[in-house]
């Protein structure tokens, strides 16, 4: 995974509270044998006007054009700003996977749902949940300034405006560290390799049946 | 005297396997079997290419086909003819053979449900920690063994470290005391719990099951229960050891043999919750009170009786519980008030992870002996959880008792519990099912799903409507 460093992204604001995994990635696409490729069917349904199809070249169909991501102004951004509860529904990993493949790294909401919330983090993505107030400030941000920007400072948990004005969010140091350090959850597993590997062989020969 | 709280059967199965814990409670627990299938696992595969690693112990996985499979007659996987279904299908195949994991593929008569085939072949032993990219993985529970679902990245990393980063959960008790009556069964034991607690009532807690009813049950009986406390929200379902766990594991092909038998069985015994132990939830039943249940909305907790009707908005007080009951009502096209014996019944489905063992196919075939399923019955089908239950069932004339009512004899696999496969729930029509989720569009877009156990899917589908079983079983 890549290490996250501190970036500068115009801001993608996508007013909308309870956006569920099926909005995120529809079902037709959880039948692919990859991990790879969600990207251009990011909110398939809410981006395109017509219905999307598995491994189909997605880049001459009919877009619906005031749908946010086909906006001009967001182009490249890598960072959504969304209402309350984002992420709910199915615990299907291709959400996540459809989000980092488009391109956006960071997420900002009131609240998320548990188990996208982990997953998200997962796959590199940062979640930083803001108080309603400050979520609301941006959106409002955004709507006044075109070409809007933020800066978004992992290591020091801090949200930098253009204005200079920061706000700082909280971040489990755990999940922290693997975004900093580009660590998925099995490298940093793997550096207690030798403490695997010590607990396996006492557990071994206390349960020899359980290996071949 | 210093009074020491004693440990539950949970407590154990996590001290045993914790290789690590930090400050936070962050630990790394090793797992002792990963059972691995065709949907969830093609990206851990591809995770572990891209990385460059190889699994950490290929002896500890076992996989097998099971959602994508069709349960009618077919002999090689160009025999499947949804194109995407065939590729996951190929993929399994060529993932476990590169990195040179035991699969049970097309005809080998070991093949089925993972969740049958893991406790069938002893790939789950009691003690075990074991993980499967699959919500229902809490049946091998019934094994006292600490099992649960995992998502794709989790799978991913069971393979390439053997361990699963975790957080301990708090744990639950469910007390079922008395004695189930005749024609009431494992499956509502666990459906009458759900319609108590609600499909959150015990979330972030692992579930054991204790009291008279569940040791009197058979280990099959207790792979039902554990199988379902996913619905009420558990991860994990869990029954201590007795001797018919351990007369159960005995001389399953995977299962110890020998010394290490003797050694086994010794270690195992300690697998129950000690009598101080502490939890942090209890829930009462009293089993001679449960009656079968019919589940008649769209969630496993809108469930209700046979002899119940069907709840009316107007009553209830919270209003998101209301909409909810509308909401469901109008989907299942079913209105308030109305009997739960008077809902009509086009398809009947007996199999799944939860149902499809051979006493579920021997207790819906004392039903079905000498009977026919009503000409309103539009496709009655028994599919069993594995090639081995097939194959028993055949031996003892069971797929006849079926074929002879009316009833399809299918091929194992996941069939029309999620319609990923060729077997789907057309829109409109309602379905007695033995199966574990009754969400909007589970069986099929737009389909009426109805758990109940096998026993009243068998009477259901000679009525043609839901009836009583206790009273064709009492003549």
């Amino acid at each position: 995974m890549d290490k996250f460093v501190t970036y500068t992204s115009v801001v993608i604001p996508m007013d909308r509270a309870n956006v569920d995994t099926d909005m995120i990635l529809p079902k037709q696409f959880l039948k692919s044998i990859k991990r790879t490729g969600f990207g251009p069917n990011l909110f398939d349904g809410l981006r395109y006007e017509d219905v999307g199809i598995p491994d189909a070249d997605s880049s001459h169909r009919p877009i619906r054009k005031d749908f946010v991501l086909n906006l001009p102004r967001y182009k490249n951004g890598k960072i959504l700003l969304v209402r309350e509860n984002f992420g709910s529904g199915s615990s299907r990993e291709h959400a996540p996977w459809a989000i980092k493949g488009f391109g956006i790294d960071t997420i900002i909401a009131p609240s998320f749902a548990d188990i996208f919330f982990n997953n998200s983090f997962k796959n590199g993505i940062l979640l930083i949940t803001l108080s309603d107030i400050d979520v609301d400030t941006i959106f409002k941000e955004i709507e006044a300034e075109v070409g809007y920007q933020l800066t978004i400072d992992l290591e020091n948990q801090k949200i930098i405006k253009n204005s200079g004005k920061t706000i700082t969010f909280k971040v489990d140091q755990f999940k922290k560290t693997c975004l900093l350090e580009g660590l998925d959850d099995i490298s940093l597993t793997l550096q207690h390799k030798q403490e695997i590997q010590d607990f396996e062989k006492t557990y071994k020969k206390k349960n020899p049946w359980l290996f071949k | 005297m210093s009074e020491r709280i004693g440990k539950t059967l949970y407590d154990k199965l996590w001290d045993a396997h914790v290789v690590r814990e930090d400050d936070e409670g962050t630990a790394l627990i090793y797992i002792d079997r990963q059972l691995l299938h065709e949907v969830t696992s093609p990206q851990a595969f591809e995770g572990l290419r891209m990385a460059k690693r190889k699994p950490w112990r290929i002896d500890a996985n076992l996989a097998t086909l099971d959602h994508n499979v069709p349960t009618t007659e077919y002999k090689t996987v160009e025999d499947i003819l949804d194109p995407i279904s065939r590729i996951q299908v190929q993929t399994l195949g060529m993932n476990t053979a590169e990195f040179g994991i035991t699969v049970f593929g097309i005809g080998d008569v070991r093949q089925g449900i993972v969740h049958v085939v893991g406790p069938e072949e002893g790939a789950t032993l009691p003690g075990m920690t074991l993980v499967c990219g699959d919500s229902h993985t809490a049946t091998h529970g019934a094994l006292a063994a600490l099992a649960h679902g995992v998502g794709t990245s989790e799978v991913e990393h069971v393979l390439a470290t053997q361990c699963l980063i975790q957080k301990k959960m708090k744990n639950m008790l469910v007390r079922v005391e008395g004695t189930l009556q005749a024609g009431v069964t494992p499956k509502d034991v666990v459906l009458a719990l759900i319609g108590k607690i609600g499909t959150a009532g015990a979330n972030g807690h692992a579930m054991q099951f204790k009291g008279l009813v569940i040791r009197e049950m058979s280990i099959e009986g207790r792979m039902t229960i554990c199988n379902m406390a996913i619905e009420a929200g558990a991860r994990v379902g869990l029954t201590g050891i007795d001797e018919k766990t351990i007369e159960y594991v005995k001389n399953k092909p995977f299962a110890p043999k020998g010394d290490n038998w003797e050694k086994a069985v010794a270690s195992w015994r300690e697998l129950k919750t000690d009598d101080n132990a502490y939890f942090d939830k209890v829930v009462e039943m009293d089993g001679s009170l449960i009656e079968p249940q019919v589940s008649w909305g769209t969630t496993p907790e809108m469930v209700t009786s046979i002899s119940g009707i069907i709840p009316d908005p107007k009553n209830e007080k919270n209003p998101v519980k209301a909409s909810g009951i509308m909401r469901a009502l109008e989907y299942m096209g079913l209105e308030a008030n109305m009997a739960i014996k008077d809902i009509p019944v086009q398809y009947v489905f007996i199999g799944s992870c939860t149902n499809a063992r051979i006493e579920d196919f021997r207790a819906a075939a004392r039903i079905l002996k000498g009977q026919k399923i009503s000409s309103l019955v539009e496709q009655a089908l028994a599919v069993p959880g594995s090639g081995l239950v097939k194959k028993q069932a055949e031996k003892e004339g069971l797929d006849k008792v079926f074929i002879d009512a009316g009833f399809e004899w299918r091929n194992p696999g996941c069939s029309m519990c999620l319609a990923m496969n060729d077997d789907k729930l057309p829109e409109g029509k309602h379905c007695a099912s033995t199966s574990n989720r009754n969400f909007e569009g589970r069986q099929g877009a737009g389909g009426r799903t109805h758990l109940v156990s096998p026993e009243m899917a068998a009477a259901a589908a000679i009525a043609g409507h839901f009836v009583d079983v206790r009273e064709i079983l009492n003549g």
